[in-house]
């Protein structure tokens, strides 16, 4: 278990020398969402509207692009060798690599995203629906998105292969996440869509470090 | 049953038996095939509604009945190839992806001509046509790993991977869809559901049916057979360079 935190710690440590990782993600999050207005018009009843799913969009978005990193880096330098030699099972390296990219390239755009939704016109209920969905519902695309980066590393054109994958499987999340912001919009109750997201990340948690794991030690033979 | 399987894992073995098959499943193709045709297009009752526009249905419903069971089989072998290893499962798998997925863009295809005289649009964000187009997607994702390795026991491993964490996905998909359907327009396209299907009509949906698992069962075994041969026609140039 010390392995593991160590694991997430180094991870974070490496995040924050490097420090340009999560700024970039931050700002092409907020970049995509700036877009919406500028290419839809300024009425705020059409952004108050298509809002949700904007912030829902930009937060999948950019979470593909820091997500070919996932184990790209550790596989160059040969430190994920040394790691799967290690006692930790490849599971749990996955797993700590998935918290570890949930805290630096998602959680900062779940801080963020209240006031992009209140720049979109998004009502009070509607912005706390949306930060509750996303804490639900973003650990979903970190799991699933591992396997697809452990799939597509080392691969020569990775990261677009990684968005055909994965991309269809982060369905359900935005549905579900969608659905709970305009469902707290109407005043409507958000908890059955709120369950069903933690009921998806639930069942990401059991599949995603198997299915990566699996992917991993077959990219590594 | 585990026994059984590494019976037919041996590609002679398979080869002989799909031989035996082949002609069979030919025929049973041209057969039903051209009476299922005739069925549909001769036989069965224009609807009273939708007139002879519903005559596209009998195309259009066994190919979405194929493009899921397609994926099913896959996923299936996909668990076979991964777990016991043997390399006919895996070449399955990858022959039958894109049968599947042809089978998926006709039911798209015939979905949105059926639509056009029926709601007037070419493309509806109905449910079952965007969980189609979805498993479209995910076809496409399937046949890209195949693609993207050069070892090829490397990429039946990781598009085994992703069968069976894409078959995991297609029901929560498929409910999820359904779910963002109901929330965002009302059901005011779902006219499929009328009176429960005549048998008039269930006849010949149904030997469509039979008549295109026949035409799979054809060309997944030209394509498994052309895969077998490519695999020991490398291993033959690959013995071939070393002898020189």
């Amino acid at each position: 278990m010390k392995r593991f935190f160590r694991l997430i710690l180094r991870d974070l440590t490496l995040a924050a020398r490097q420090g340009s990782a999560v700024t970039l993600s931050l700002s092409f999050f907020v970049i995509v969402v700036v877009l919406f207005p500028l290419g839809v018009g300024p009425e705020l009843s059409v952004l108050a509207r298509i809002g949700p799913g904007v912030l829902w969009v930009a937060a999948l978005l950019s979470c593909l692009l820091t997500l070919d990193r996932m184990f790209q880096a550790d596989f160059e330098d040969g430190s994920l060798d040394l790691l799967m030699i290690g006692p930790l099972p490849t599971e749990m390296i996955v797993l700590a690599k998935v918290i570890a990219h949930w805290l630096t390239s998602i959680l900062p755009l779940i801080v963020i995203a209240p006031i992009l939704a209140l720049s979109l016109s998004i009502p009070g209920d509607g912005v706390l629906a949306l930060t509750t969905a996303l804490l639900v519902g973003t650990p979903t695309l970190s799991l699933i998105g591992a396997v697809g980066a452990a799939l597509t590393m080392g691969m020569r054109r990775g990261g677009v292969l990684l968005s055909l994958l994965v991309l269809p499987l982060y369905i359900p999340v935005l549905i579900f996440g969608v659905a709970a912001v305009d469902a707290a919009i109407a005043l409507l109750p958000m908890t059955p869509h709120l369950l069903l997201l933690g009921g998806v990340s639930l069942g990401a948690l059991v599949v995603g470090p198997v299915a990566a794991a699996a992917a991993l030690r077959l990219s590594l033979s | 049953m585990a026994i059984d399987l590494h019976k037919y894992a041996n590609p002679k073995r398979f080869l002989a038996i799909t031989a035996a098959i082949y002609p069979w499943s030919v025929w049973l193709t041209v057969l039903l095939l051209v009476s299922g045709l005739y069925l549909s297009l001769f036989v069965a009752p224009p609807d009273y509604q939708q007139g002879d526009t519903v005559r596209i249905m009998f195309v259009h419903v066994p190919a979405a009945w194929m493009a899921l069971m397609i994926y099913t089989m896959m996923a299936v072998s996909s668990a076979v190839g991964l777990i016991w290893k043997h390399p006919v499962a895996d070449l399955t798998a990858k022959a039958a992806a894109p049968i599947g997925a042809c089978f998926t863009f006709l039911a798209l295809v015939t979905g949105s001509l059926w639509g056009q005289p029926m709601w007037g649009t070419f493309w509806v964000w109905d449910a079952r046509l965007t969980s189609m187009l979805i498993l479209f997607f995910l076809y496409l994702g399937y046949m890209a790993v195949w693609e993207s390795f050069d070892d090829p026991a490397k990429a039946a491993k990781a598009a085994a991977i992703l069968a069976l964490v894409g078959v995991v996905n297609v029901p929560i998909i498929r409910f999820s869809v359904d779910w963002w359907n109901t929330l965002h327009q009302p059901a005011s396209v779902a006219t499929m559901s009328g009176p429960k299907i005549h048998s008039s009509i269930l006849i010949p949906l149904l030997v469509m049916g039979l008549a295109y698992t026949a035409f799979f069962v054809m060309v997944l075994i030209i394509r498994v057979k052309a895969e077998i041969l490519q695999r020991r026609l490398r291993v033959l140039q690959v013995s071939e360079l070393r002898e020189r």
